[in-house]
């Protein structure tokens, strides 16, 4: 029996629950009727894995959804290796950030309602990644653009809150326009929208000139450029990366599962589907990798001096997709999914550490205000650290493996390649650098807040803290699953012992590496050199010598502005696009075309009417003579259309 | 009848009306109308209908004229001769009535005369007019004559009902 | 001869007389009187078709018509005194209740 549609039908049901009798009848008990959902879908999905894992590959058609002319979809199914990480990736963590809200949503009054919009967005993410066609991708697509915006919006009474979930909506749709041409010009080159027939025409393109606005360009480069205009709007790469520190205004559960394990990763997960179009086009490749690697220095550098704690988590999330990026720039799309799937574990721990920092601070943002936390959080403490290793690249941990092949892989590429992997090292010191400045300042040290958070300061529940043990050990061994060759050969006897990038071989094909044994060797060495001095630095700067954060700050004054003010991007944005568009909204339309043109008519025509009443008025003298002689000239011109009418008819 | 008979009946009528409508004197426009109606009731003797002229003089012009003098008198006329006779807009109405007249007088050059009944002129001659309007009425257009008199029976009584003086 | 046709135009003649008179005078007592006028006109007309057809049913009609036309002058007559008395005028021009 069939039991795949269930993954994402049982989410869809629970929202419909949630929502319709949340607020009446549910209320506090809405969280059973979410988690019941979706760990039905996770216990489906691990079977469906498990299936997949032993081979099989379901590629289902379960009912037509449009046909028009010659345009037909059909709502389908494709479960390969890609989707089976995937719904490893997206269940897993959409579990625990459930089990999670239940302690941090306590007592909220739209506790129904966050639940819903969870189930809600769980189901739109499963569409999105099981989907068998790019119309089905769209649908997943837009979906989550808008859970995510009623998610960041949730306390839509806040002013902050809600204007965020607007840029995030806004700023997507810039994206996705670019995106929505992509899918039109598939479907205008091939005929289909489906992923196999796709793929396997693939080759008839190959080459193909096609010159846009005057630039001469291949087919693939514009099908692939216009496609990764939506993953640099979902994925929030540069330009486009304007939304996601924004996006913090929502629950903290809702940026650990959307902006940073799932929907974030939505532009990752399509740039791997559509590999067969992206490698025949070296140059959109190249702009994936350069725009992945110069967003990763770009947020790196913003987060050295945030405060916020989530600000700063969310730029290092901006920063590690990236990374993802910056694999899929040189073919390594294995690699690129590799680090998806690491980074899913451990930076929802480190966001849902963060919420259970600010849940026992009383709702306090600022890791200024913090400090000496370590003794009264120990599990969150423990859990963060663990993230914090595993993201700077500690051998052993998770991340290690999925960076170093991120960066093996661009060294081995060649070309632009080592470019990418000098700005990947690079990067790898400064997210080690500020991902120990939080540990630093927040948990070790004297406390620097007030009397009344210090009383207030304990462990959150263990409704809280569970999910935080669990995703730790998804950070420290999610990696083992994709150990390197050289490491294996050496520790474990075996070659083969990069299982999965054996599995998404299959998808993605292998990438071409030129390198020695040794060259990898040294990669690995300068990696995990990277990490430890960014640690270390770290532990200079807020540990010992705790007064030259503030000298090198006034030293190099300009230079920290400019980082702390975000580079002035959203200042730059506010010009060119919003106030224009406000200008727009307000003269054109409000003033011209509606006051003049629509209210001119609307008001207009009652008036021209009226006058001509007026006019016509007059005709009603009340004296009898003026109508009996209005009858009189009506008798006469009857008679005389009659004589006419008989006269030229007979 | 002759032609010259109805040449002095036919312009002394419109002569007469012309007269009616134009004397500032109510009083004399009534009795022009009153002289007009017994040259229109010759013109009917002309044309075999005594009944009606007689008819015509005894009602028209014995009743209803007489009718109108009456309520001239009770109307202060003294006062209304001193206004002008014709509204402002006098000429509008002439150049209707003239169109109106010349535009019918073009369209009955088109007439078509029906079809010819059965009471000829000699049947008129042996059987008076009377007679003959009388087998009419009583019998096939009987409903209609009792539907006149009750139409005068409402007459009566609502002219007695509208210009009666409130009882103080 | 007199043939049909002058009947016609005489009758045509009174009638558009009236239709004069009641357009231009003033006075109510006038407009009635070139009532009568015209529907003296159509009777000559019903008259003269009537004979020249050798049909009775003509002066059936006219006959009808006096007598509708003599309970409306009498009716008519009752309205303008009611109106005399309330205005204290029969200038058609002073009565313009229905204005607008």
């Amino acid at each position: 029996m069939k039991l795949y549609p269930l993954i994402p039908a049982l989410p869809l049901l629970g929202f419909f629950i949630n929502i319709l009798l949340g607020r009446k009848f549910i209320r506090e008990k809405a969280h059973v009727v979410g988690i019941a959902a979706v760990l039905g879908s996770w216990v489906i999905a691990m079977m469906t894995v498990a299936d997949v894992i032993n081979g099989s590959r379901i590629n289902e058609d379960l009912f037509t959804w449009i046909t028009s002319g010659g345009f037909k979809v059909s709502v389908g199914f494709l479960i390969d290796q890609l989707t089976a990480v995937m719904l490893v990736v997206v269940t897993t963590v959409s579990l625990l950030v459930h089990i999670y809200s239940i302690g941090y949503m306590h007592g909220d009054r739209g506790y129904y309602r966050f639940f819903s919009y969870l189930n809600l967005f769980t189901f739109s993410m499963l569409m999105l990644i099981m989907g068998n066609n790019f119309l089905q991708l769209y649908f997943g697509w837009e979906a989550v653009g808008l859970c995510s915006y009623f998610l960041i919006g949730f306390w839509y009474e806040k002013k902050s809150a809600s204007d965020a979930g607007k840029k995030a909506f806004i700023v997507n749709r810039f994206g996705d326009f670019g995106f929505g041409l992509g899918i039109i010009m598939i479907f205008l080159t091939f005929g289909t929208l489906h992923y196999d027939s796709v793929f396997g025409a693939v080759n008839t393109i190959a080459g193909k000139p096609f010159t846009v606005a005057g630039i001469e360009t291949t087919l693939p480069t514009l099908i692939a450029l216009l496609l990764f205009c939506g993953a640099v709007g979902k994925s929030a790469q540069i330009p486009l990366h304007v939304w996601l520190p924004d996006a913090m205004e929502g629950p903290t559960p809702v940026s650990a599962l959307i902006h940073a394990a799932t929907m974030v990763t939505a532009g990752v997960f399509m740039v791997a589907r559509t590999n067969p179009i992206f490698n025949l086009s070296p140059t959109a490749m190249m702009v994936v990798g350069l725009t992945g690697g110069i967003t990763a220095l770009f947020a790196a550098t913003i987060a050295l001096v945030q405060n916020d704690i989530k600000r700063i988590v969310a730029y290092s999330t901006v920063s590690q997709l990236g990374y993802m990026f910056l694999a899929a720039g040189v073919g390594a799309y294995g690699a690129g999914i590799f680090h998806l799937y690491t980074h899913a574990f451990f930076k929802a721990l480190l966001f849902l550490g963060a919420g259970s920092v600010m849940h026992a601070m009383a709702g306090e943002l600022d890791i200024q205000k913090m400090g000496g936390l370590k003794k009264y959080m120990p599990v969150t403490y423990w859990t963060f650290l663990l993230a914090s290793l595993s993201i700077a690249g500690i051998p052993g941990l998770a991340g290690f493996f999925s960076k170093d092949e991120i960066l093996w892989m661009a060294y081995a590429h060649g070309g632009y390649g080592r470019f990418l992997w000098a700005i990947g090292t690079l990067v790898a010191l400064l997210t080690a650098f500020y991902s120990f400045r939080i540990i630093f300042l927040a948990f070790h040290g004297k406390f620097r807040g007030t009397h009344e958070q210090q009383h207030h300061l304990h462990e959150s529940p263990k409704s809280m803290t569970v999910p935080l043990m669990l995703l730790a050990v998804g950070a420290i061994a999610s990696g083992w699953v994709g150990i390197p060759a050289l490491i294996g050969e050496k520790l474990l006897g075996t070659e083969h012992s990069n299982l999965f990038a054996g599995f998404l071989s299959h998808v993605v094909g292998h990438p071409e590496a030129h390198g020695t044994e040794s060259e990898e060797m040294m990669v690995m060495g300068i990696s995990i050199l990277a990490g430890i001095i960014g640690i270390a630095g770290a532990a200079y700067m807020y540990l010992y010598n705790t007064e030259l954060p503030k000298k090198i700050g006034s030293a190099f004054k300009s230079a920290y502005n400019v980082l702390w003010n975000k580079y002035y991007v959203d200042e730059l944005y506010n010009f060119i696009v919003v106030r224009p568009a406000f200008w727009v909204a307000k003269r054109v339309i409000v003033d011209t075309t509606d006051g003049k043109i629509i209210e001119g008519i609307v008001n207009g025509v009652p008036k021209e009417i009226g006058v001509l009443g007026q006019v016509l008025r007059k005709l009603q003298t009340g004296v009898l003579q003026n109508y009996a002689a209005m009858m009189a000239f009506g008798v006469f011109v009857f008679i005389a259309v009659t004589l006419v009418l008989l006269a030229a008819g007979g | 009848m002759s032609n010259l008979l109805f040449g002095y009946l036919g312009s002394a009528i419109l002569v007469f009306s012309m007269l009616v409508v134009t004397s500032k004197n109510p009083i004399h426009s009534v009795l022009w109308m009153i002289l007009m109606f017994f040259h229109l009731a010759s013109l009917y003797l002309g044309l075999g209908a005594e009944f009606l002229a007689a008819i015509q003089i005894i009602v028209y012009a014995g009743a209803i004229m007489v009718l109108f003098l009456f309520v001239i008198f009770v109307l202060n006329i003294k006062e209304e001769m001193k206004g002008e006779r014709f509204s402002a807009g006098w000429p509008i109405g002439l150049t209707l009535a003239a169109g109106l007249f010349l535009l019918t007088l073009i369209m009955t050059d088109t007439m078509l005369i029906g079809r010819k009944g059965t009471v000829t002129a000699e049947v008129l001659a042996r059987e008076t007019h009377t007679k003959a309007m009388g087998k009419l009425l009583y019998t096939d257009y009987i409903l209609p004559f009792e539907v006149a008199s009750l139409i005068l029976l409402v007459a009566i009584v609502g002219a007695i009902v509208l210009a009666k003086k409130k009882l103080d | 001869m007199v043939t049909l046709q002058w009947y016609i135009w005489l009758s045509l003649g009174m009638f558009m007389i009236g239709i004069f008179g009641f357009l231009t005078r003033r006075n109510i007592v006038m407009m009635f009187l070139s009532i009568e006028l015209m529907l003296n006109g159509v009777n000559l007309s019903l008259v003269s078709f009537s004979s020249f057809l050798e049909d009775l049913r003509g002066h059936i009609l006219t006959f009808f018509i006096i007598a509708v036309a003599a309970a409306e002058a009498a009716i008519g007559l009752a309205i303008l005194i009611t109106v005399f008395r309330n205005r204290a005028t029969v200038q058609i021009e002073e009565i313009k209740e229905m204005k607008g």
